[in-house]
């Protein structure tokens, strides 16, 4: 891919120098008597590979539906790149620079998996649909501009040999990983993964591990990820937030989040 | 980074030159075909035995064509099931038939044809090629268009929050009221030529000098008071009689070959991934940033553009008589049929739909048993078809597919009524009876057959020429 920031590696940067582009504090949302998330908080600086664990129903993907406008919060507030998502639709926060990827795949099935791309390149398209009907030459030059980075996409996750196939005849692996690329192809600042490794086998999660740093790097987006299975978290995420109950019980490094007594007592349950 | 994609586009884009040559080509070839045909191959149908007919069913087909890909645009491309696409055909056939009757008469004081050699079905016809009155049914058309675009966009508001049957509901109640209103508040139309150059066009002035307030008489006495300006003389329950007949192969290839280029180039595009995208999935196509309520409105205002142009040259049809009563919701099933059996999403396949559709009842008009004993051939074929499939299945060892045993049923089932009917069709009609008054039941055992066979239509969302290729 196109490198275009010259920013130090992960190596170099000492943590407290970066520059926090995700923002969260105090948000909660209720759905009738059921308090889903309570009181939560983040912060994501850039280029940070955070992970969000949590027992089932924790809150975890609503957590994910507040950040990306799927859900109003009843209270608190979200700053992406400094700015607040207060009343923004999705699509306009997917604008601002938030992408993400499904639990439950929601992909576009009967399209191919080369539009299923194309189509997550169509927030930075700036003709409008006027000039694509008309196909002025600035139309043409931004449809061959996302061919050809729709393409890299799928070559990067391995997928360009079946490009023009329907998303949905995909394995199911693909398919999550088809998720990931369509994500990128938003060119995101925020990368938000719902259980990435889910339903894939193990040679596909040792895959996907690399491929997962790899996007971190190249792509420098800075990373959220919910996921269930520990060994991935534990070895690629820097910082881990866990939820309970819709409340945060702990955050830390991978190390300090495994000996937290209310971590392994939310996990084990308390005997 | 936002900026990396333009980067790539400026690198890539053509020059302006080529790009507006390859913009323009198509248009410049639309026009060329629409004059060949109507100049060329018009006259040369027409010196046929019973070639009027065929002229007058090839303008049929165009226009059904454009109200087919038009409604794909909604129920194809942004999957909201619409079914009040014949009221934005009635609204620019309205509009249309009422700018080009009082306009004609005020202009050339008949409603007869003043238009050059594109604007006639006639045969053999003198004089210039275009005159002033064809860009005068130009303009009525596009008025037309655009009437009915705003009453898309008004249609289309629902849509943002309702979807499903619900919104097929609001749809369909829409296109009622429509018929409705137009039937029962409109007036009779004027023959006079000193009484139509006399009264208002608009009459915007007497809503302010009318004797009683709404208020005072209530809507139907208030109404009745009003002189009537001439946008409410379209002729009510009796229909609107004594257009001019402009709609020629000319204009139908010219709109129809707009429509498709414009539904094409549109499906091929970002905006058009944009449309299919909320269709697959709406909540991931937001989650992508795309701008759902913008583009399902954009759907509906384009689609119903393009059904009132349809509309303005259905009303100027050869033979037409233009009735908002024909124009309910029976024929908003008609171009719904049409979508469907295309395939929801394929602008060809609605095109073919539609030719086909349009054909049949003609077809069938004449039927004979022979054409029955033709169907149960068919029939057999596709039987033939379901064993070959099933012994193939047997052979490699992989057991009878799923689609090969449809086939099957279909075929062995269709084959046994068919024959069936044959057999008994003759002790009640004869060997020949018109079946073009049982379309709607055929139609109806065509689209169940369709549901079993193929659920997704003839081509689901593929276009013809992208069959070839490897998926």
């Amino acid at each position: 891919m196109v490198d275009v920031s010259n920013k130090p590696t992960m190596s170099e940067a000492s943590p407290p120098a970066r520059e926090v582009l995700l923002s969260v504090r105090g948000v909660s949302k209720s759905f009738g008597g059921l308090k889903a998330v309570q009181d939560f908080g983040l912060s994501l600086s850039r280029g940070e590979l955070n992970g969000l664990i949590g027992p089932n129903g924790a809150g975890k993907t609503t957590v994910f539906n507040l950040l990306t406008g799927v859900y109003t919060p009843d209270a608190g507030e979200v700053l992406l790149a400094g700015r607040s998502t207060r009343g923004m639709r999705p699509n306009r926060i997917a604008a601002a620079g938030m992408a993400r990827t499904f639990q439950n795949i929601r992909l576009f099935g009967e399209l191919s998996v080369l539009d299923n791309v194309k189509l997550g390149c169509h927030v930075r398209v700036t003709h409008s649909m006027w000039a694509g009907v008309l196909r002025t030459g600035w139309s043409r030059g931004e449809e061959r501009a996302i061919a050809d980075r729709s393409m890299e996409l799928l070559r990067l996750f391995e997928l360009d040999g079946r490009a023009h196939e329907e998303a949905r005849s995909l394995p199911y692996g693909d398919q999550r990983k088809l998720e990931i690329a369509r994500a990128l192809a938003t060119d995101p600042k925020v990368l938000l993964l719902d259980e990435p490794a889910a339903g894939m086998n193990p040679q596909e999660k040792v895959a996907l591990r690399q491929l997962i740093r790899r996007v971190r790097d190249e792509f420098k987006v800075t990373i959220l990820l919910i996921e269930h299975d520990m060994g991935l978290v534990m070895e690629i995420c820097e910082r881990i937030t866990v939820l309970d109950y819709g409340v945060v019980i702990a955050e830390g490094t991978p190390a300090e989040v495994q000996q937290n007594p209310r971590v392994i007592a939310a996990y084990l349950g308390t005997g | 980074m936002s900026t990396q994609l333009q980067t790539r586009a400026r690198s890539l884009a053509p020059g302006l030159v080529p790009s507006v040559a390859r913009s323009v080509w198509p248009v410049v070839a639309i026009v060329a075909v629409a004059v060949v045909l109507q100049l060329f191959v018009k006259p040369w149908v027409g010196g046929v035995d019973g070639g009027d007919f065929y002229n007058k069913l090839a303008v049929d087909i165009l226009v059904n064509v454009m109200l087919a890909v038009s409604l794909t645009m909604v129920n194809g491309f942004t999957g909201q099931f619409s079914i009040g696409h014949a009221a934005f055909m009635a609204v620019g056939a309205y509009t249309a038939a009422g700018i080009m009757y009082y306009a004609s008469f005020r202009l050339y004081g008949s409603p007869d044809v003043h238009g050059g050699r594109l604007s006639t079905m006639l045969t053999g016809m003198e004089g210039p090629l275009v005159t002033g009155a064809d860009l005068l049914f130009f303009g009525a058309l596009l008025a037309g268009g655009l009437v009915a675009a705003l009453f898309g966009y008004l249609v289309g508001l629902p849509s943002l929050r309702l979807r499903g049957d619900y919104l097929a509901i609001v749809t369909l109640g829409f296109g009622e009221i429509v018929r409705v209103l137009i039937q029962s508040q409109t007036r009779d139309v004027l023959y006079d030529v000193d009484e139509i150059k006399a009264a208002p066009v608009v009459g915007l002035a007497q809503l302010f000098t009318a004797e009683k307030s709404i208020g005072e008489v209530g809507w139907a006495a208030w109404w009745e008071q009003m002189q009537g300006p001439l946008w409410t003389k379209l002729g009510g329950a009796l229909g609107f009689s004594g257009l001019p007949f402009y709609t020629s192969y000319f204009w139908v290839t010219l709109m129809c070959g707009i429509t498709l280029l414009v539904a094409i180039r549109m499906k091929y595009s970002s905006a058009g991934r944009a449309l299919l995208s909320i269709r697959e999935d709406e909540i991931a196509a937001e989650a992508m940033g795309v701008d759902t309520t913008k583009y399902k409105i954009r759907a509906f205002v384009i689609s119903a553009f393009f059904a009132g142009i349809a509309g303005g040259l259905f009303a100027h049809t050869v033979g037409v008589q233009l009735n908002a009563g024909e124009l309910g919701f029976v024929k908003s099933f008609d171009v719904i049929i049409m979508v469907v059996l295309g395939g929801l999403g394929s602008i060809s396949g609605g095109a073919i739909a539609a030719a086909i559709l349009t054909v049949l009842p003609e077809a069938l008009r004449d039927f004979e048993l022979s054409v029955l004993q033709a169907l149960l051939g068919v029939m057999g074929l596709v039987a033939a078809v379901g064993v070959v499939r099933a012994a193939w299945g047997l052979i490699r060892g992989r057991g009878v597919s799923a689609g090969a045993k449809r086939l099957l049923m279909i075929g062995v089932g269709a084959c046994i009524a068919v024959f069936v009917a044959s057999l008994i069709a003759p002790a009640f009609f004869g060997t020949r009876f018109n079946l073009g008054e049982y379309r709607m039941i055929l139609y109806a055992l065509a689209l169940i057959l369709m549901m079993i066979a193929r659920p997704k239509g003839l081509l689901g969302v593929k276009e013809v020429w992208e069959l070839g290729r490897r998926h």
